[in-house]
């Protein structure tokens, strides 16, 4: 195609190019223009609406009353303590599931990988409401496990396996483990195999080839996908409130319960905006550690 | 295996049964879904005693379910009318920016998938109750719409960053207008990846529970909204049949997305 385009043709009148240049300049940004509306209409506006309404009275004067009650209540420090414990035990687990995995489809056959990497892909673009059931179906008290623990007579009674922390962080977990491997995956597969050969025929060790080597080019990528998979599980709604039966009490169902039971809008505004602001400090965090790490190599 | 370090067998066959063990994990629970979808009973079991599409005759006879379906899919319809069109323009603009201006852009255009979905639901909430949007289409598609636009954006602007501008430039030199451009030049070839945004686009849409929980009331309920709800009551198995829609429609586009990952190593 490129060779279809001799170069002097926009050579040929500097004038008229430098009006279309400048022309075209102006049009990159209306291109732009009708997705930078939406998105200031539709969340930003939304998000100073959240602002407003925890910092300001009725009678419109500046108060941080909100605030206050959301960091004395017991009650609301228990429900942001739980949703950075969830969030916390569901990175732990994707990194630990999704790293040794990522680097084990970068090890075999592109085209087994390509097949592993389906039934990820398959699992990212099924509905959460999906899988939050297909695990209710497996966990519940006559559920798909149970029935099977007790044919083969390893329990008599049927465990309590759904509705508690650990079956919110496992809904949680299956959902952020695409997450974490589709852009690890993709991070992993750039670093160049023949650095691992080379460290092979310096006589280093499979383990000592991949603490020293390649784990340090993987980690920006594997950081990058922990900070992504911590931020998303910070605003979970669904899956904690489907498997956790209303003992795993996070932030977003909180907001959610005084939006509905129409109390304390001012409390669940403030709590919503604090949510946002941890959302933008991990995010800017990790942007400007990532931007020095980056810099000093 | 080639890394240039002795066979282990051991390691090997452990590693692979991780592996195994890991995708089953991911991808097992939904086909226990469809499974469920055809059982004959009332009680959830596995495997079901009976095979029936009882379930399936339920969903098509229950106004309820069909409504809500009706709904989503219009509304799933009308959010890639919106979002597709804006987000090519987008992608395309942002990619003749300079580099600055065009980071600026693409953090700005991600903003929605950042920022927690909740919060743009009870923001949008109060937002549109004073613009009276609240239970109304209108009000959904825009909300949906904004969180199917940075699917479009980024899955177009990795499409443009392989595109060759130069084509761009020449056609405008000899005299081609916008419109023409995007007729003759950028529209032909950007066929396939349109077509691949707009399927997530509305894949987005069909499966969005947070803001549809919040803004679609009686009428305008949506299909994953009445999923939600009735998940909270009881396992009605006729969530197994929508649940194994829905799967459908992911493998349709995980095809699609595969289709277009072999022609590109093709090209």
């Amino acid at each position: 195609m490129q060779d279809m385009v001799p170069e002097r043709i926009s050579r040929q009148a500097p004038s008229h190019a430098h009006r279309a240049e400048l022309r075209s300049r102006v049009a990159h940004f209306a291109f732009v223009a009708p997705s930078i509306v939406l998105v200031a209409v539709l969340v930003l506006v939304p998000c100073f609406w959240l602002f407003w309404l925890s910092a300001f009275d009725v009678d419109g004067s500046l108060s941080f009353e909100n605030y206050r009650t959301v960091f004395e209540s017991a009650g609301y420090r228990s429900v942001f303590l739980t949703t950075f414990l969830v969030a916390f035990a569901t990175v732990l687990v994707t990194i630990l599931i999704g790293g040794p995995f990522s680097l084990f489809l970068v090890n075999i056959q592109e085209r087994k990988a390509r097949l592993l990497l389906s039934a990820v892909m398959l699992s990212f673009w099924t509905s959460v409401l999906v899988r939050a059931y297909a695990w209710l179906v497996l966990l519940q008290r006559n559920g798909v496990v149970n029935t099977l623990l007790i044919d083969l007579g390893l329990i008599s009674d049927p465990l309590r396996l759904v509705f508690n922390f650990s079956a919110a962080v496992l809904g949680m977990v299956h959902i952020m483990l695409p997450v974490f491997i589709l852009p690890v995956y993709g991070a992993m597969s750039r670093i160049d195999p023949d650095l691992m050969r080379a460290a092979a025929s310096f006589g280093a060790s499979r383990s000592q080839a991949l603490r020293q080597v390649f784990l340090p080019l993987a980690m920006p990528g594997i950081a990058a996908g922990g900070v992504l998979v911590f931020v998303m599980s910070l605003g979970f709604y669904v899956t904690p409130a489907i498997l956790g039966g209303g003992r795993v009490y996070m932030i977003a169902m909180r907001i959610e319960r005084s939006l509905s039971n129409f109390t304390s809008y001012g409390a669940a505004s403030a709590l919503g905006v604090l949510l946002l602001v941890a959302t933008g400090v991990i995010l800017g965090l990790s942007y400007l550690a990532a931007r020095t790490i980056l810099k000093v190599r | 295996m080639n890394d240039g370090f002795p066979l282990n067998r051991p390691l090997r066959v452990l590693s692979w049964a991780f592996a195994v063990l890991t995708t089953c994990f991911l991808a097992a629970p939904s086909f226990i879904v469809i499974l469920m979808s055809f059982s004959g009973s009332d009680f959830l079991e596995l495997p079901p005693r009976t095979l029936s599409l009882r379930w399936y005759e339920a969903f098509l006879s229950s106004e309820r379910w069909l409504g809500a379906a009706a709904t989503s899919f219009l509304l799933a319809g009308l959010v890639v009318m919106v979002a597709v069109p804006v987000g090519v323009l987008s992608a395309y603009g942002a990619m003749k920016m300079s580099l600055r201006w065009r980071s600026l852009v693409q953090a700005f255009m991600l903003l929605p998938a950042v920022v927690p979905a909740i919060l743009i639901a009870v923001g949008l909430f109060f937002f549109y109750s004073r613009i009276g949007l609240v239970g109304t289409l209108t009000g959904l598609v825009f909300g949906h719409a904004v969180l199917a636009l940075p699917v479009v954006f980024l899955v177009m602007s990795a499409a443009f960053a392989s595109f060759d501008f130069d084509q761009v430039r020449a056609a405008q030199s000899l005299g081609a207008g916008e419109v023409t451009v995007w007729r003759i030049i950028i529209l032909p070839q950007m066929v396939y990846n349109i077509l691949v945004s707009s399927l997530l686009a509305f894949l987005t849409s069909l499966d969005e529970v947070v803001i549809a929980m919040l803004l679609s009331v009686g009428r305008r309920t949506t299909m994953p909204k009445l999923m939600f709800t009735s998940l909270r009551d009881q396992i009605d198995p006729i969530i197994a049949v929508v649940s194994t829609l829905l799967l459908v429609l992911a493998a349709v586009v995980v095809i699609v997305l595969q289709l277009r990952g072999n022609a590109v190593r093709k090209r």
